[in-house]
C-alpha cells in the first residue's frame, strides 16, 4: 500500500491522482463500465425495449451489492454478527415510499433521484435508535439483540398501519413528475441506471470509510476489543457509529428497492432477508472489500436463473452456504486470495492439471446432487403443482427405481473419485507452495 | 518532595469471597522508574488491571496527577494518559504493524471517531506513525500482519502500541518475559530510551532487568506491600530475601 503522496505539484498530482486511480481501482472501473452497458446484450432491437428480466436482474443485484455491503460493515469489517440486518433496508424503503408518495401528490417536490438519500437518511436515523441498543454488547449478545429487533420490527411492521400500510405494505408511483434531468423513470431501464449511480457512489464511500479512523478501529475492535480501549477508544461508540453507517448504506439499498418494485412490504424488514445478507456475505468473503459483491452476485444469479429452472433453489443455496463455511471460511474471494503469492511467483500454471483433474469428478457429484434434489422435488412440490421432470425432452418419472439409481452411482462413485483427486490435488498444492518458500528463502 | 504521578490508596481486590490485593497504598514519583516485583499469585497483575480500570477496585481509590481515576472505564484512563501493555501480548493482529502503531495514536491525535479523515492523506500522523516504528525497531516488518511477527517482535509492538498515544505514566506488564538474554537486553535499552522524562511503572520478574532499571523497587507479596525502596535497599532488607527472593535460610 502507498500510503505516503509526494508533493510534485498541483498539476502533477492530479494527474497522477487519475493516473493513481485508474491504475489501482481499475477492476472497479471496468466492474462499472461492465454495468452500464451490459443491459444492452439483452436489447431486443425488433421490439425496441430491454428484457424485463434482465433489467430487473441486474437493478437487484444493484440493490444487494449495496446490502452486502453495508452488512460487511458490520461482519467483516467490525467482527459483529448481525441477524437484523433488513431491517434498516426495510425501514430505508418505507421512508422513501412515503416520500415519493409526499412528492408525487407535490407536497414534497424533491427530484426522485435524491429519494435514496431520504431513504439511506431513514436507515440511519433507525440504525441509531435501535443500534444504541444492539451497541451495547457485542460478539453473541449483540447477534441476539440484532434478532429480537427484527423480530420486533416486523412484527410492527404489520401492527402500525400508518407506517407500514399493514400486509398490503406501502404502494407507490416513482413517476413523480420531478427528476434532476427530466426523466419519467417509466421505463425500469432508466431506474436501472439511477441505481448503477447510486450503487457508484455507494461503494466508493463505503471502501473510503475503511480508510478512515472510524473503520480502522472497526478492524481493531474486531481483532481485540480490549486493546482498543488501551488505547483510548470506547469499543461501544466505535460499533455504534458503525452500526449507524452501515444502516445509512442499508437504507440508500432499500430506497433503490422502493423506486424499482413501487411497494415496500414487511418482507423487507424481515428474517429471510437478513439471512440473505449474511448468505451474500459469507459467499463472497468477509475479509475482502469486494467479497460481498461477488457474493450479491451470485446469489441474485442462483435466486434468479436457478429459480426458473427449479422449485429446490433455496436448497443449492443453503448446501453452497455450508460448503462455503466449512471448507473456504474466506468465501470466493479468499480462495481467489489464495492463488495470489502462486501467481506472484508464476507458478499458476503448475496448478492447472491438478485443477482440471477435479472438473470430471466434481461434475458427477453435482450432477448426482442435483439429480436426488430435483427428485426429491418433483415427487413432492412438483407432483403438487403437476409439473413432469424434463430433461432435454426426455420425461424422467420419479416414481421409478432407474433415475434414483443414476443418482446414488454418480454421487457414490464421483465421491470416491473425487476424494481421490482432492488429495491429488492437495499434493500438488502443496508442492508449489513449498517450491515458492524454497525459492523466496534462496533469494 | 516531588509530585506523585500516581497515588494508590488503601486498594483492595477481592474475586469473590477471595482477596487478591488486600491493602496497597503506593506513590509513584512523577519521572520516577518503579519496578513491582514479586512472586507468582502476589497480585502484580492485578494491580495493574485496578490501575488502568480493567478492573473495579473493591475498596480505596487511585489518583492520576491527583485526579481520581478509579471507577473509570479504561478507555478514560488512557486518555487521561496513563497507558499500559500486557503481559500476554495483546495486539490487532489481522492488522499491519504500521496499522497498529496508527491505531495507538490515533485518540491522542484528536481523531475520535472520525469517518471524514482519509488515513493515507494524514502525513504528519503517518509519519509519526513510522518513527514510532523505527523506535521498536520494526521498520523492516511495516506491512505485515501483526500476528505474523516473530515473539520478541510481538512484544516490541507491544510497547510501541503502548507509548505511541504519548502518554506519561507507562504501565508494562512483563515486558521482557519469554525473551532470551539478548533480546531482554535490546529491550530493556528500548524501554530506557522511549520512557526518558516518563513515568514508568513495571511488573518483572527478571532481576537484572529490575536493577537495571528500577530507582524504585516495590515488593507485593500475598496482596502487600512488604518493602519499598532503591534496588540496594530492597537487595538487602532481609523481610524481601525471605519471603521473595527464596533465601530465607541464609
Amino acid at each position: 500500500m502507498s500510503e505516503g503522496l509526494v508533493r510534485t505539484g498541483a498539476p502533477a498530482l492530479a494527474a497522477g491522482r487519475a493516473g493513481g486511480l485508474l491504475r489501482r481501482q481499475w477492476p472497479w472501473l471496468a466492474t462499472l463500465a461492465f454495468a452500464l452497458i451490459v443491459p444492452w446484450f439483452s436489447f431486443d432491437w425488433t421490439t425496441g425495449r430491454h428484457s424485463g428480466f434482465i433489467v430487473s436482474m441486474l437493478s437487484q443485484i444493484g440493490i444487494m451489492i449495496i446490502f452486502a455491503l453495508s452488512y460487511n460493515m458490520l461482519m467483516g469489517q467490525a467482527g459483529l454478527l448481525s441477524f437484523g440486518h433488513a431491517v434498516f433496508l426495510g425501514l430505508g424503503g418505507y421512508t422513501t415510499a412515503h416520500v415519493v408518495n409526499a412528492a408525487k401528490s407535490g407536497t414534497l417536490p424533491i427530484p426522485l433521484e435524491l429519494t435514496p438519500l431520504v431513504g439511506g437518511l431513514g436507515g440511519l436515523a433507525f440504525a441509531l435508535a435501535l443500534g444504541y441498543f444492539a451497541t451495547k454488547q457485542r460478539a453473541t449478545a449483540f447477534a441476539m439483540i440484532t434478532l429480537g429487533i427484527g423480530e420486533l420490527v416486523t412484527s410492527c411492521a404489520l401492527m402500525f398501519q400508518t407506517f407500514f400500510g399493514g400486509e398490503g405494505g406501502v404502494s407507490t408511483n416513482r413517476m413523480t413528475g420531478h427528476s434532476l434531468f427530466g426523466l419519467g423513470y417509466a421505463p425500469p431501464i432508466q431506474v436501472y441506471y439511477l441505481i448503477v449511480g447510486w450503487t457508484a457512489i455507494s461503494v466508493a464511500l463505503m471502501l473510503l470509510l475503511t480508510r478512515t479512523p472510524l473503520g480502522r478501529m472497526a478492524n481493531a475492535c474486531r481483532d481485540n476489543f480490549e486493546r482498543a480501549q488501551f488505547v483510548g477508544y470506547d469499543p461501544r461508540m466505535v460499533r455504534f457509529f458503525q452500526f449507524a453507517l452501515s444502516g445509512f448504506f442499508a437504507g440508500i439499498a432499500g430506497a433503490l428497492y422502493t423506486l424499482t418494485y413501487e411497494i415496500v412490504t414487511y418482507d423487507t424488514v424481515a428474517g429471510a432477508l437478513s439471512a440473505n445478507a449474511l448468505l451474500m456475505t459469507y459467499i463472497g468473503g468477509v475479509g475482502v472489500f469486494a467479497g460481498p459483491v461477488v457474493g450479491a452476485v451470485l446469489i441474485v444469479l442462483l435466486q434468479s436463473w436457478v429459480s426458473l429452472l427449479s422449485n429446490s433453489w433455496l436448497v443449492y443455496a443453503g448446501v453452497l452456504f455450508i460448503l462455503m463455511v466449512t471448507f473456504a471460511p474466506g468465501g470466493l474471494a479468499g480462495l481467489v486470495l489464495m492463488h495470489q503469492p502462486i501467481w506472484r511467483a508464476g507458478r499458476l500454471g503448475r496448478l492447472a492439471g491438478p485443477y482440471l483433474r477435479l472438473v470430471v469428478p466434481a461434475l458427477l457429484v453435482v450432477v448426482g446432487f442435483v439429480l436426488v434434489i430435483e427428485l426429491c422435488s418433483f415427487l413432492t412440490i412438483g407432483a403438487a403443482q403437476g409439473k413432469s421432470f424434463t430433461l432435454s425432452h426426455v420425461t424422467i418419472d420419479p416414481r421409478t427405481a432407474g433415475p434414483w439409481a443414476a443418482a446414488a452411482v454418480l454421487l457414490a462413485g464421483g465421491g470416491v473419485w473425487l476424494r481421490y483427486a482432492i488429495g491429488g490435488f492437495g499434493a500438488a498444492w502443496a508442492r508449489v507452495t513449498e517450491e515458492i518458500k524454497a525459492t523466496g528463502m534462496r533469494a | 518532595m516531588t509530585a506523585a504521578a500516581l497515588r494508590i490508596a488503601d486498594v483492595q481486590k477481592s474475586f469473590g469471597p477471595t482477596p487478591v490485593i488486600t491493602g496497597v497504598s503506593l506513590d509513584v514519583t512523577a519521572g520516577s522508574r518503579h519496578a513491582i516485583i514479586g512472586p507468582n499469585g502476589a497480585g502484580k497483575t492485578t494491580l495493574f488491571n485496578l490501575i488502568s480500570g480493567r478492573f473495579p477496585v473493591t475498596a480505596g481509590t487511585i489518583e492520576l496527577h491527583g485526579r481520581r481515576i478509579d471507577g473509570l472505564p479504561p478507555h478514560e484512563i488512557t486518555r487521561r494518559g496513563l497507558s499500559r501493555s500486557f503481559q500476554v501480548t495483546s495486539i490487532f493482529a489481522r492488522m499491519t504493524v504500521f496499522e497498529n502503531i496508527r491505531c495507538g495514536l490515533l485518540w491522542s491525535r484528536g481523531y475520535r471517531y472520525s469517518f471524514w479523515h482519509l488515513l493515507a492523506r494524514e502525513r504528519e500522523l503517518n509519519q509519526a506513525a513510522d518513527w514510532l516504528l523505527s523506535d521498536v525497531n520494526l521498520e523492516s516488518r511495516r506491512d505485515v500482519p501483526a500476528g505474523l511477527l516473530s515473539y520478541a517482535e510481538q512484544r516490541a509492538l507491544e510497547i510501541g502500541i503502548t507509548i505511541a498515544g504519548g502518554a506519561d505514566t507507562i504501565l508494562l506488564d512483563e515486558p521482557t518475559a519469554g525473551m532470551s538474554r539478548t533480546e531482554a537486553d535490546h529491550a530493556v535499552a528500548l524501554i530506557r530510551r522511549i520512557t526518558a522524562g516518563k513515568t514508568l511503572v513495571m511488573v518483572e520478574h527478571d532481576m537484572s532487568v529490575v536493577f537495571d532499571l528500577a530507582d524504585v523497587v516495590t515488593v507485593l507479596v500475598y496482596g502487600q506491600i512488604i518493602a519499598s525502596g532503591p534496588p540496594g535497599e530492597i537487595r538487602t532488607n532481609r523481610a524481601v530475601q525471605e519471603a521473595y527472593l527464596g533465601v530465607g535460610a541464609a
